[in-house]
């Protein structure tokens, strides 16, 4: 019993050690410093810190979501878009990812809507 | 490494990484959304709300309150120079229009469609077939550019104006106030049969080139409130509290927006 939990905690060191948590780790590290930095009004600096969260982690529906955000703020709707359904395709039962989509797609819809398209 | 160790520690760092996520945190931020306007006004210095094809329904002059209230909003947020004119008898010159054959394009059935002529006081109108007599003025080319040229070519705005009494009933869901044997309140979602009566507000705003008397732009909205049957509530109040919510919108077409709302960012 005790061999057998000594090898699952050395398994999970390992895991812990591997190149997905590494990447993980780095591209929250870069969400977590977007989210201070738009939190003052420096939305492209948390744009750029989320790109690169994207970059580092592509399975990463947090990066991808406040990506969208950081779109829709500075008017960029079609990348916000794209950025919100790709949180979604990432993490579908997502809540929080899908109350903020819905609320883009009205104002995303009545944009369109006066594009004409 | 095994093969076999490999995929267990694989399988490991994503079960990390997932737990990792399923601690997720997030944070609520306010955001200004940018939309820019639908019409390029640049060409424009002049506005002039020029009146709308509206009748007298339940106590409100939809085109003068329309008039007011359009004017007003322009000037408090600087979009061009209102003009300040008496507003243009529309459903008259829509009248005469008919009368003297120079619509637009005639109707095949235009006998059908004709303004009523024989009516001292103002229409009623109810719904949008009522309006549709008085539509082939807004396509009047020669007589926008007129009036375009006796106010120094300004972007016109006019349309017509439905407000109407509205009565439904049926089946709607609202929220009960319940307590359990617990004494613990709950709200519980009930569907109830009700008898409800308001208005309904259908603004076709159509934007006129005051140079040329062809139109640049038109929309059309569609509000509605409805209220408890009984309940009183004045026409007036119904009437500013649908424009309300159609203002924005309004607006956005002559000048950027910027939508505030709120979004949840995630760690």
């Amino acid at each position: 019993m005790v061999a057998r939990l000594v090898v699952l905690v050395l398994l999970m060191t390992a895991a812990a050690a591997s190149p997905a948590f590494a990447q993980r780790k780095q591209a929250k590290e870069q969400v977590e410093f977007g989210i201070q930095v738009a939190q003052r009004g420096l939305w492209k600096e948390a744009i750029y810190r989320w790109e690169r969260a994207t970059q580092l982690d592509p399975t990463y529906a947090a990066a991808f979501n406040n990506l969208a955000v950081a779109y829709e703020h500075e008017g960029q709707l079609q990348k916000a878009r794209e950025a919100y359904e790709k949180a979604l395709a990432l993490e579908p039962e997502n809540s929080l990812v899908r109350q903020n989509y819905d609320l883009f797609k009205e104002i995303n819809d009545r944009a369109a809507q006066k594009d004409g398209r | 490494m095994t093969a076999r160790l490999r995929k267990t520690v694989a399988s490991l760092s994503l079960a990390l990484v997932a737990a990792v996520s399923a601690c997720t945190s997030y944070t609520e931020i306010p955001i200004e959304t940018p939309i820019q306007p639908k019409l390029d006004v640049s060409a424009f210095q002049r506005i002039f709300i020029a009146g709308f094809i509206a009748g007298a329904n339940e106590d409100v002059d939809a085109n003068m309150e329309t008039v007011r209230l359009l004017r007003s909003q322009l000037r408090n947020k600087g979009i061009m120079r209102v003009i300040d004119a008496d507003t243009l008898p529309l459903l008259e010159v829509a009248k005469q229009n008919a009368a003297d054959g120079n619509g637009s394009e005639p109707a095949p059935d235009q006998q059908a469609t004709q303004p009523p002529q024989d009516q001292d006081k103002p229409p009623v109108f109810n719904d949008e077939k009522d309006l549709e007599p008085y539509q082939h003025l807004f396509a009047n080319v020669a007589y926008w550019k007129r009036i375009g040229e006796e106010y120094q070519q300004p972007l016109i705005v006019t349309g017509a104006i439905l407000f109407a009494p509205q009565q439904r009933s049926g089946f709607v869901q609202r929220e009960q106030e319940t307590y359990d044997s617990f004494g613990r309140r709950m709200v519980v979602p009930v569907r109830t049969y009700m008898e409800r009566k308001g208005f309904v507000l259908r603004p076709t705003f159509i934007f006129i080139d005051g140079r040329t008397g062809e139109t640049l732009h038109s929309e059309t909205f569609r509000e509605e409130i409805l209220y408890n049957a009984n309940q009183q509530t004045p026409a007036l109040s119904s009437y500013f509290e649908l424009m309300d919510r159609l203002l924005p919108a309004f607006l956005n077409t002559l000048s950027a927006q910027k939508i505030k709302g709120t979004r949840t960012l995630l760690k």
